[in-house]
């Protein structure tokens, strides 16, 4: 299970691509968001605001977090390895200088937290990655980090860090690649 | 008989003989499309038309499925430009093969619009030494990297200039494309093209009707017949109505990027923007459309 | 007006007797040529029906031994023309024979090169897309567009000089010089500009740098010209013998020694070009490496290449000293030597190693198929027949043996 948690997270990521409406769609749990980038700003007409983050990829046992997790219960924030439960996930982040609560707030376990402290929610997380992996955050803001899907110049459906990049091992793993094309020789 | 009516006997029966092979053969080029009609920049709208109709006939005849043609034209201020991120593209051919099922490729013999070129670290981009049949349990493979390779749609082709019955040209939103029912096959665009971008069909196309795209586009993803050239077409079928080509959405690693370099505010603007970019064989001052970068 | 018509009919009438009367040998020749014929035709119907799937092509090396054969039969229509220029210079005896024979081979060779890319396009049957107003023949920009013109252009001035030349000569007429000679001059710049068209066609692909070199052009003039007229001086030979024509060998020889000067700049100019890769050694060198030693094993043209030059360069020296020109013998090996020399290196050895390695760097290994083969041996003779109908017909008339008899009451 710990071994496919992280093939999962992706595939979920990959395949929980859900259409966003223009922030106006009642129903979905979406939070607005201004990227606050002066180039979404100065849009011409032909690109219209199509941005609002996607549900992120948590799986249904895991979350909400508070379901397990008593606030009356004091919190052992030394880094250690996981031996109750969550020790399937493997911490590939950055292993010497994070372990768990370096992202996940002990106090308010549905959140997670920034460096100075500020709660964030798991729609927003890609501002957590923004903090130490900032180029990127700037690349994926334009659209140039990331797949995105839809229209070129209107509504498009982009992806959060963690629906591509499983938080806890984020590196990309090798994939199987397709066939190679045939030789020439061999059309007959 | 003098020399000159004897070659032209036997020119005579060569054109029958032409005929009666084809429509022994079952071409259906001459079964509703008329012999004589114009290239399809010539045309008017109401020829256009008749041609739009004969195609969804035969194609529905042939394949047995409703499809739906169009002639979507370029609209104003667009002009379609790419980026692809070299240090995202991990070689996995999946581009190859959604473009493959988009545009309706012979699936025997086997044509591919999308090049997947596998180089190595050391040596750089060098075409001598790259390679397209790479096979690997997984990819990218260590000390390698991997370019992907299609039409450039080059700002000065010289596969326009060189086809002498300009059966292909440049469309204001500077996709080049090609009129299957114009060209004569002599492949002079093939010797032309820098980057071994257009494809010659050599033999009738074979496509399995169960995975036909029935969205088409007259200039774009229709059938070809046997004897003519096609390309890449920048997907004109998806981005004439605003949506990315098929290469840009199948890729997992987001390394395909798409848009209009006449809107500043587009994904392509700002990777020209903001990342350094080339182009292939810059010195043929071709000026392709089609740019890479390394996003890392 | 009847007269006229009654003259064209003796015309095609005798022409044709002329054409169906042979020696056994003559008989074995035409039955020959008319089985390659046969055997190139069900080839090609085969080609048709598949598709240029049957011929060795592929998208890697998409041009091969039928755009390998059209380029040099097309030096071989210019350079039979551009033999009227020393045949001018050195007021040669006979001069006509000379220009009509000529003439004709030019027609033959460009009835072939008609074939040759007839039968290498996908449509054929849309060739009416070439023609300009019916079509939409691409000029200025499309040089293959240019060459459709300049060939059928030089094809409908032969036949018109040729045809003139011969119905003139069946009447006992003189040509009207005013018409005729400017039409024979301007043959000359229009056999120059056909291969120099046929030569851009491939120079301007800055895709192929094998083929975008400017040297290109001097070569197609240079091989041509030393090659063409070969062909011309081994039928002078074999009329000398077999008919009453005279031709001096003071004429043959000179026409050799030209040949020897002609080979020795196509030399100098293929010695130019391998200097320049080898010594440059740039990435484009791998064009002529593919050619003289082979890449990764690829080496299928590698031993034609290296014939083609033994061949010139023997050819050259034949020509080039005196004693071996004198000899006939010699002499006529030179021909056949020069013929297959150029033949590979500006059929298969222009065509190949411009091609391969790829534009992306692969190496396709292309060898012509079985049915290539087939169909342009068809094509080949179609031409020799066409050319052998036409020299059987114009041999009597210019020696004066067949002419228009005037009916006064009945034909003899």
């Amino acid at each position: 299970m710990r071994r496919h948690l992280p093939v999962l997270l992706l595939l979920s990521g990959i395949a929980g691509l859900i259409p966003v409406a223009c922030g106006k769609a009642a129903g979905e749990q979406s939070g607005n968001f201004t990227l606050g980038d002066p180039a979404t700003e100065n849009r011409t007409r032909q690109e219209a605001v199509s941005r609002a983050a996607p549900p992120p990829p948590l799986s249904e046992d895991t979350f909400p977090c508070s379901d397990c997790h008593d606030p009356e219960i004091p919190v052992n924030r030394e880094p250690r390895p996981m031996a109750m439960a969550h020790d399937e996930i493997p911490l590939e982040h950055d292993p010497e200088n994070m372990w768990c609560l370096a992202c996940h707030d002990a106090d308010a376990r549905d959140m997670l937290h920034l460096a100075g402290g500020r709660k964030v929610p798991f729609e927003e997380s890609y501002r957590l990655c923004a903090q130490c992996h900032g180029a990127k955050f700037q690349d994926w803001k334009a659209g140039i980090h990331g797949r995105r899907t839809g229209q070129w110049g209107g509504e498009k459906e982009i992806l959060l860090c963690a629906n591509c990049h499983s938080a806890h091992s984020p590196s990309f793993k090798p994939i199987q690649p397709e066939l190679p094309p045939l030789r020439p020789e061999t059309t007959r | 008989m003098t020399t000159t009516e004897h070659s032209r006997r036997d020119f005579v029966c060569a054109i029958a003989g032409c005929a009666a092979a084809m429509a022994a053969g079952g071409c259906s080029d001459f079964t509703h499309t008329p012999f004589f009609k114009k290239c399809f920049r010539d045309m008017r709208p109401q020829q256009i038309a008749v041609l739009l109709a004969d195609l969804t006939q035969k194609n529905k005849h042939r394949f047995g499925r409703d499809v739906e043609i169009t002639a979507t034209t370029s609209q104003p201020g667009v002009e379609f430009g790419y980026a692809l991120d070299l240090s995202r593209c991990v070689g996995c051919r999946r581009c190859v093969h959604a473009c493959v099922e988009e545009n309706n490729q012979s699936r025997d013999p086997q044509i591919h619009w999308i090049r997947v070129l596998e180089m190595e670290k050391q040596k750089g981009i060098d075409f001598a030494h790259a390679d397209p049949y790479y096979e690997a349990e997984e990819v990218p493979r260590e000390g390698h990297f991997y370019l992907p390779v299609a039409c450039q749609q080059c700002e000065n082709p010289p596969c326009v200039s060189s086809c002498p019955v300009g059966a292909t040209w440049q469309e204001p939103d500077g996709i080049t494309v090609i009129d299957p029912d114009w060209c004569i096959g002599c492949r002079c665009c093939i010797s032309a093209c820098p980057y071994g971008a257009r494809h010659f069909n050599w033999a009738e196309p074979e496509i399995p009707a169960a995975e036909l795209n029935p969205q088409m586009h007259v200039i774009g993803n229709r059938p070809r017949p046997k004897g003519v050239v096609e390309k890449c077409t920048f997907c004109i079928q998806r981005v004439r109505s605003g949506r990315y080509p098929a290469c840009v959405e199948a890729c997992p690693v987001g390394a395909r990027k798409f848009g209009n370099l006449l809107d500043p505010a587009s994904e392509i603007r700002q990777v020209l923007d903001t990342k350094n970019v080339f182009v292939l064989k810059s010195e043929l001052n071709t000026r392709p459309r089609f740019f890479y970068f390394y996003g890392d | 007006m009847v007269q006229t018509f009654q003259m064209l009919g003796q015309f095609a009438r005798n022409g044709l007797r002329t054409m169906l009367h042979g020696s056994r040998l003559y008989w074995l020749w035409v039955i020959g040529l008319s089985l390659l014929v046969v055997s190139g035709a069900i080839a090609y119907s085969s080609q048709l029906s598949g598709g240029l799937i049957t011929t060795s092509m592929r998208d890697q090396v998409s041009w091969g031994f039928y755009i390998g054969n059209f380029t040099f039969l097309v030096g071989v229509a210019a350079a039979a023309v551009m033999l009227v220029i020393p045949a001018y210079v050195y007021q040669w005896k006979p001069i006509k024979e000379i220009v009509l024979l000529g003439e004709l081979l030019a027609i033959s060779a460009i009835l072939m090169c008609g074939l040759f890319v007839f039968v290498d396009i996908g449509h054929p049957e849309r060739f009416w897309h070439l023609i300009p107003g019916l079509g939409r023949l691409n000029v200025p920009s499309s040089l293959l567009g240019w060459d459709v013109i300049a060939l059928n252009s030089y094809l409908v001035l032969n036949v018109v000089i040729a045809s003139y030349m011969l119905i003139k000569l069946f009447q006992n007429k003189e040509p009207n010089k005013r018409f005729f000679m400017p039409l024979v001059w301007l043959s000359i710049p229009a056999a120059v500009g056909i291969h120099t068209v046929t030569a851009f066609l491939y120079n301007g692909m800055a895709a192929r740098p094998f083929w975008n070199s400017a040297i290109l052009t001097p070569r197609f003039l240079a091989s041509a010209f030393c090659s063409g007229p070969a062909i011309l001086l081994i039928l002078l030979q074999l009329l000398r013998k077999f008919t009453t024509l005279e031709i001096q060998d003071a004429a043959i020889r000179k026409v050799a020694e030209l040949m020897a000067y002609a080979m020795g700049i196509n030399l100098l100019l293929l010695g130019a070009e391998v200097f320049k890769e080898y010594y440059s050694d740039t990435v484009h060198l791998n064009h002529m490496q593919y050619m003289f030693t082979g890449i990764d094993g690829h080496d299928a043209i590698v031993p034609w290449m290296w014939l083609s030059v033994f061949c010139s360069v023997a050819a050259f020296l034949l020509f080039l000293v005196p004693r071996t020109r004198k000899n006939l013998v010699t002499l006529n090996l030179g021909c056949v030597l020069i013929y297959v020399g150029v033949y590979l290196e500006k059929g298969m050895g222009l065509v190949i190693p411009g091609l391969t390695p790829d534009t992306l760097g692969e190496i396709y290994e292309y060898v012509p198929s079985s049915s290539e083969i087939a169909i342009s041996a068809g094509i080949f003779g179609i031409g020799a027949l066409a050319f052998t109908f036409m020299v059987k017909v114009a041999t009597p008339i210019l020696l004066g043996d067949l002419r228009y008899q005037r009916r006064e009451p009945a034909s003899k």
